[in-house]
């Protein structure tokens, strides 16, 4: 089973989440996620899975809600503009506590913006992004491996908190090849359907299932997202994730995730090796914010540097959960689809 | 042997008095009522039980399906 | 005496929050009479819109789901990919399934999905408070068309049944009404026709019903009713316009 091939990026997403039990993909073509759509429009034939090509996102974020509500594993994948256009079916969902994955190859905006990898989709993903008081749960991986990783545990943890799930890759990560495993294969069948699926009473008693975001009484609703509220802190308590390179307590600490990360990490070592006093801490998961481990890793930091494709969103977080204004906060960006290089980074960190 | 002796019986807490029944009955045996029920409207009523037909159309036409209509069962010989 | 006409089982005992009059309760009880005449409830999503029908799943006792504004088709796909020996309709109304979810209704037929769309038909938003509806009649008054619906301004009235019927993954297109018990018995054979032509796996089944909204209408019931028989027809011609198992089955 885990034997080691060589794959691009978004062909293992596909391959991933059919391993992970997906049996149900609804796309519509955006560069640069296509390849994923057409990964599973080879694939999920073979494994008796239906692929659709919607007619728009929003037809396709809403098939996803359908079929999600129905108890089935199902996804999508899109870039900024598409995913745009989905947050109506993720307010929903968030709503109607529908789970559901959805897979977001970020690229340069506002607006058709560019093809280019970019983060600047941070805050549509982990501040709501559509109407409401709602949260996804935005999983942030750097390498491929990681993808491949994170897919199981994410339909897990969509289904366990009847929540959508966002993983946030870019193009670099899409488009790269890289040696990877798939130490998994989940069964779909054997994956229960949940007593709230809307699947016929036959299969779940007598009892009619409802699946509905309104309520018209304001109490009952605030009732809704006081209890959606303290699902949402228990995800904050139970679900941060992180990655941390470096010494204990170092003097520059670096905040970055994704593919900037990546190219952190020939400079960090390097600097490493050197004997200086730096580490590099990376949210996996970019909600929940792992705000908490990022405090104790800042507690002796002069200096923090902060790096993202985009002209600065995450260090809204950093500097929230840190919240120290005595340190030196310094943050460097690439707002439009161009990536840094390891050198560049390396002169930033050396300062 | 049913102990039912109206031919129409309404559920007055479900009509809203929209006089669709009363409209299309071709008999002309429904009529508002001058009761009131709990949301205020008055019910419509059957008048005269012995020349309805007993053929449906103010059930069908009900928007509440607050109407079930009886059929004398035919006599054996 | 015995019962001829009683409230359908599916049905549930709940007064519904519809006006007095207005055509969705009627066929709210067909779809409940079909499904129970069907043996179907038990094995039903069905699938509620944004408009006056939002709440449709508090009045049948099936599985439900409330889609976002016009999303309904796209949403039924995925329950209907999830569960293939589901029966799965969408209930909506002119403004969600010809305006806002034109692509999504329109889709359905293209693609054949295996799902069946009832499209109430009443020329009018009803649950916003009588703004124009792409189904609006030519010189019809409504908040947003306060002169009357002008072609040159508004556009005309959109023919859905004859629009859905025109695509090849079109199992069923009709489009019946509910003025009177011969329009309904029509609709109620049309609806069993739908289903059963879904559970055969034909393809999309669509249905439209001319429906009435005494309440922005400005009429009442009986001249509601009277006016989709006179007035409403003549724009929406009622009929079967496409039927991939005419004879067979009927």
């Amino acid at each position: 089973m885990s034997e080691r091939i060589l794959m691009k990026g978004n062909e293992a997403v596909g391959e991933a989440a059919v391993r992970a039990g997906c049996r149900l993909y609804f796309g519509y073509p955006i560069t640069p996620a296509s390849e994923i759509a057409e990964y599973m429009a080879y694939r999920l034939p073979q494994v008796g899975g239906t692929f659709i090509q919607a007619e728009s996102e929003l037809a396709a974020s809403n098939m996803v809600y359908g079929a999600a509500a129905a108890g089935k594993y199902a996804m999508t994948a899109s870039s900024s503009p598409g995913i745009s256009l989905m947050q109506e079916a993720l307010s929903y969902m968030a709503g109607a506590e529908v789970p559901g994955l959805f897979v977001d190859a970020v690229r340069g905006g506002p607006g058709l913006g560019d093809i280019q990898a970019a983060q600047s989709d941070y805050f549509q993903l982990t501040k709501g992004g559509g109407h409401g008081d709602y949260h996804l749960i935005v999983f942030a991986p750097y390498t491929i491996q990681e993808v491949i990783n994170i897919m199981p545990i994410a339909f897990e943890t969509a289904f366990k908190y009847r929540n959508p799930v966002v993983i946030a890759i870019d193009g670099l990560i899409g488009q790269m090849m890289e040696a990877v495993e798939f130490p998994y294969f989940v069964n779909p069948d054997e994956v229960p359907l949940p007593n709230w699926a809307l699947s016929g009473k036959f299969r779940h008693g007598y009892k009619k299932n409802v699946n509905t975001s309104l309520e018209l009484d304001p109490e009952k609703l605030e009732a809704i997202n006081w209890r959606l509220q303290a699902k949402y802190h228990e995800i904050e308590e139970k679900e941060p994730r992180y990655d941390y390179v470096g010494v204990e307590a170092p003097e520059t600490l670096v905040v970055a995730y994704g593919t900037v990360a990546r190219v952190t990490m020939s400079a960090l070592k390097k600097m490493l090796a050197e004997g200086k006093s730096i580490g590099l801490f990376r949210p996996i998961t970019i909600w929940p914010f792992p705000g908490k481990a990022l405090a104790q890793k800042a507690v002796n930091a002069k200096r923090i540097v902060v790096l993202e494709m985009s002209a600065g969103q995450m260090i809204e977080d950093v500097k929230l959960n840190v919240f120290d204004p005595n340190k030196e906060y310094e943050f460097h960006g690439h707002p439009g689809g161009t990536t840094f290089t390891p050198s560049e980074i390396e002169q930033i960190l050396r300062g | 042997m049913s102990e039912q002796a109206l031919k129409v019986v309404i559920d007055e807490e479900l009509c809203k008095q929209c006089e669709l029944c009363v409209a299309i009955c071709p008999v002309h045996v429904l009529r508002i009522s001058s009761k009131i029920n709990s949301k205020g409207f008055h019910p419509a009523e059957l008048f005269d039980n012995e020349k309805c037909i007993s053929c449906g159309f103010c059930a069908m036409t009900c928007p509440e399906r607050a109407i079930a209509v009886y059929k004398p069962e035919v006599e054996k010989a | 005496m015995k019962i001829v006409y009683e409230r359908p089982k599916t049905l549930e005992k709940v007064v519904n929050h519809y006006c007095p009059g207005c055509h969705h309760g009627i066929l709210h009880a067909l779809i409940a009479e079909v499904l129970d005449e069907m043996k179907l409830a038990d094995k039903t999503v069905g699938v509620a819109p944004v408009g006056c029908a939002v709440m449709a799943y508090n009045y049948l006792d099936i599985d439900w789901i409330e889609a976002p504004h016009g999303r309904a088709v796209a949403i039924a796909t995925g329950i209907k990919l999830a569960h293939p020996d589901v029966l799965v309709f969408t209930y909506q109304g002119d403004g969600d399934a010809a305006s806002i979810g034109l692509a999504e209704t329109l889709y359905g037929a293209i693609r054949g999905v295996n799902v069946t769309t009832f499209m109430y038909n009443n020329a009018i938003y009803g649950m916003t408070g009588g703004q124009m509806a792409p189904t609006t009649l030519l010189g019809m008054k409504t908040t947003t068309s306060p002169y009357g619906r002008d072609p040159k301004r508004e556009g005309y009235p959109v023919k859905m049944a004859e629009t859905i019927a025109l695509q090849d993954g079109t199992a069923f297109a009709a489009r019946s009404a509910l003025f009177n018990p011969r329009a309904i018995t029509e609709t109620k054979n049309h609806i069993k026709h739908a289903f059963e032509l879904q559970m055969k796996g034909e393809g999309f089944t669509f249905i439209e019903v001319v429906g009435t909204c005494p309440t922005n209408w400005g009429m009442t019931p009986v001249e509601a009713s009277e006016f989709a028989k006179n007035e409403m027809v003549k724009t929406y011609p009622l009929g079967i316009k496409k039927d991939v198992k005419g004879s067979e089955t009927r």
